[in-house]
């Protein structure tokens, strides 16, 4: 089979399955849009811009696991995704894309819509190619899924100079079934000797943790996580990435740790002599102060990337390996050993645990007459039935997601952590929707972060995808609201707009539904009938608390067991515990 | 403390920066770099000098390791090894010192390659401190250029850092 370069790549991407491309054109790729014209297998998700197609690509690999495709132009095509490759690349997040390039031979001399996209990418992908000739571009391509999908995952560029794809020049197309990289060999099992060793450690132990992260979710580990978790009836916490990995309503979790945890992971962590860490990479949200991490704790680490491992903290065990097998073959230790961890410590463990569990760190005030973010949440979760889709955008909003919505299955829970890019939940909640037509998505986001990719909103109806917008209108950005309320005495320094749009209209505008909620008693009703509408994207405009914080917090440079909590009912001010 | 990096690296346009920029990226210092291709074309090797405590010298090598592009990588300093480092130098020279200069160069075992009625140009091989020694044996006044190739090394023994 003889073909020109924008039929081979629209035919490597059949041969690698791929069912969505989220692109925009541009000169640079016309010809590849040409490709594109002449078939429907796979389907163009035409955005409104660049980001949106970097997120809803990304979403919509965080959601079924499979590499992500963005397609757009050179120039300034390429410099507007950066911000979603970026993003793809800090929560390590399979994804391909395909850019654009001016002629091979004008390369370098300031030519129209020319920038040195390998140049500029190279630091937020996990690789990137430059395809100098046309017959390198199949295997290119296939290096490209292959790199993007194992070990670590992580966002990989193919930047196809626009002579590459020229028409008239065809050569024999042949995919490759896989390929093989002297430079690339991604580790799968762990080291036997360390997990004997780590295992050994388990059974010792007489105040352990669990803390697992975002890895699980990539390496499809949580059938393994929870065997071992229930096996040895440890206390279990999740980073904001891990959410779902181990569901959330079981007994043994105690919620997310860090920054915005609860006081019992956090106690917990802090307690502990022993954490077994799982496809988590110790970040500073999580660690807090790092002289004084968990300072009694020997540490297990797995990960896939031995760069993650001791990086901020040293750990006892690293063990390098995909989460599913190595959890697997500490579950067959488990199994043949006859020890088992000492189960009066584990009592008397799980009674300190408790007792941290009954501060009801999360409590807020719920005979308010104005919302409560997180009462919307909470009534989200009920409408839904705790099964719906959740993506987020950036600030509080997050924060009460990853608190109150309970997320039992993995990848049900996208949102952007490493970078924390506002703008991403709409075009996410797009890329989700496409993945599964057929589940509820909702987009939990802010007044603020919603008008970052607010266009999209056009997107989602050129390809009826009807998602719920749960728009958390505080009038404030109220993330950077609360830290200068906490740190800089209250000086709002640009953190409000004055002049916000009507929300209900845009999104009429838009061909979609709006919806205002004033009135605590009217947050379910309004959900469900926004749920019942479920062939139409609705805009829901919440008007929450202004004044209303997310806690617990750690400060930037606290420790575990230095956090800030709600004040209690009619105190003058916050509480300090530890 | 002081690292001499050995890397084995794709030889593709690109692949230094790929190095270069990891390094400023993460905040390291790189005090010299080398680079030519090896006898397998397609493979260059790369020798980089770097300093910092255990722990980033870690996270050197682990980030390199990371890098699609980098085949394999030895730090030196875990072995015995041998570095040299090549170095040019341009000497003002008169009647009255030319003697003395060239029986400094001999006495380093540095070869004078070029003269002209006012200069020498030294050629000189050895440890970087070696060559530092050098230097601070001739006249500030005296020296007009010098040029260094920043070091490159190899492990003792058998052992062979290849693909
Ligand atoms: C406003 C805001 C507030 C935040 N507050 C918090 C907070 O309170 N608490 C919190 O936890 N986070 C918080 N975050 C998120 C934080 O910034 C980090 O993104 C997050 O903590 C990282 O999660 P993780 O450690 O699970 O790592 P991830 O970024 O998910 O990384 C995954 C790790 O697993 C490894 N891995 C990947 N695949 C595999 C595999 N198959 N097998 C083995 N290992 C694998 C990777 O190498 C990596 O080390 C906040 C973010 C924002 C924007
Ligand atoms: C692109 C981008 N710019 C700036 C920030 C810094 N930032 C973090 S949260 C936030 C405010 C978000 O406000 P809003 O979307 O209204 O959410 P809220 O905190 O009020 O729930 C800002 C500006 C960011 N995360 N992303
Ligand atoms: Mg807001």
């Amino acid at each position: 089979m003889e073909l020109n370069g924008g039929e081979i790549i629209v035919q490597c991407l059949k041969d690698e399955g791929v069912e969505y491309i989220f692109g925009y054109p541009g000169g640079a790729v016309l010809h590849l849009y040409d490709a594109i014209f002449h078939q429907d297998d796979v389907k163009h998700i035409l955005v409104r811009h660049e980001q949106g197609a970097t997120h809803s690509a990304d979403a919509y690999a965080r959601a079924t696991g499979k590499p992500g495709v963005v397609l757009v132009t050179s120039g300034p095509g390429a410099t507007n995704a950066v911000t979603g490759i970026a993003t793809a690349y800090m929560d390590s997040i399979p994804m391909v894309i395909i850019s654009g390039q001016v002629p091979s031979p004008v390369i370098g001399s300031d030519a129209f819509q020319e920038v040195d996209t390998v140049g500029i990418t190279r630091p937020c992908v996990k690789h990137n190619f430059l395809v100098k000739d046309v017959t390198d571009l199949a295997e290119t391509m296939k290096k490209a899924f292959h790199v993007a999908s194992t070990g670590r995952p992580g966002p990989v560029l193919v930047d196809v100079p626009k002579d590459i794809t020229d028409p008239n020049i065809k050569v024999p197309y042949h995919y490759p079934e896989a390929v093989n990289m002297r430079s690339y060999n991604p580790a799968v099992t762990g080291h036997k000797g360390q997990i004997k060793k780590a295992v050994d450690m388990l059974m010792e132990a007489q105040r352990p943790v669990i803390y697992s992260g975002g890895g699980v979710v990539l390496g499809e580990g949580s059938a393994e996580l929870r065997e071992l978790t229930q096996m040895l009836n440890f206390p279990i916490t999740n980073t904001l990435m891990g959410l779902g990995a181990y569901p959330a309503t079981d007994r043994q979790f105690i919620g997310m740790l860090g920054m915005h945890g609860t006081y019992e992971a956090n106690m917990t962590m802090h307690e502990s002599d022993l954490i077994l860490a799982v496809g988590a990479r110790f970040d500073d949200r999580v660690t807090g102060k790092l002289t004084e991490f968990c300072p009694n704790s020997k540490i297990v680490h797995i990960d896939v990337d031995p760069a993650s491992i001791s990086k901020t903290v040293t750990v006892d065990v690293p063990i390098v390996g995909q989460v599913k097998p190595v959890l697997q073959q500490m579950i067959d230790l488990v199994r043949e050993s006859k020890q088992r961890p000492s189960e009066d410590a584990l009592q008397a463990w799980w009674g300190r645990i408790n007792q941290w569990r009954e501060i009801n760190c999360l409590d807020y005030d719920r005979n308010s007459d104005i919302i409560k973010p997180q009462y919307v949440v909470e009534q989200l979760y009920e409408v839904t039935g705790g099964d719906a889709f959740i993506t987020s955008d950036v600030g509080q909003h997050q924060m009460y997601a990853a608190q109150f919505y309970h997320f039992d299955k993995p990848r049900r829970w996208i949102n952007s952590g490493g970078l924390g890019t506002m703008g991403f939940g709409l075009p996410a909640a797009i890329g989700v929707k496409l993945a599964h037509p057929d589940s509820e998505v909702a987009c939990i986001t802010g007044e603020a972060s919603i008008q970052m990719c607010i266009q999209e909103l056009s997107t989602a109806l050129q390809y009826n995808t009807p998602v719920k917008v749960i728009n958390l209108n505080n009038r404030y950005m109220g993330m950077v609201r609360q830290w200068q309320e906490f740190t800089y005495e209250s000086r709002y320094s640009q953190s409000y707009m004055d002049t916000l749009p009507d929300f209900v209209k845009l999104a009429e505008a838009y061909g979609h539904v709006g919806m205002l909620i004033e009135k605590p008693a009217d947050v379910k009703p309004a959900l469900e009938e926004a749920f019942a509408m479920k062939e139409r994207t609705v805009f829901l405009d919440f008007i929450t608390d202004r004044t209303e914080n997310v806690y617990p917090m750690i400060e930037a440079g606290k420790a575990h067991n230095d956090m800030k909590l709600r004040r209690a009912p009619g105190a003058p001010v916050d509480r300090e515990l530890s | 403390m002081r690292h001499i990096i050995s890397i084995l690296i794709e030889n593709e346009s690109g692949a230094l920066s790929r190095v270069s920029g990891l390094f400023s990226a993460r905040g390291y210092n790189i005090e010299s770099l080398t680079v030519a291709p090896t006898e397998d074309p397609s493979l260059s090797r790369m020798t980089l000098v770097t300093r910092g405590n255990d722990q980033i010298i870690e996270q050197i090598t682990k980030q390199l390791n990371k890098l699609v592009d980098v085949v394999k990588l030895n730090d030196l300093a875990e072995s015995v090894h041998i570095e040299r480092e090549l170095m040019l130098v341009k000497i003002r020279t008169t009647e009255g010192t030319r003697e003395e200069v060239k029986s400094l160069s001999d006495i380093f075992r540095g070869k004078i390659i070029d003269v002209t009625p006012n200069t020498y140009v030294v050629e000189m091989t050895g440890p970087s401190d070696k060559l530092d020694a050098f230097i601070n044996a001739l006249s500030e006044e005296s020296i007009v250029e010098v040029v260094r190739s920043g070091p490159t090394g190899i492990a003792r023994g058998e052992k062979g850092l290849q693909v």
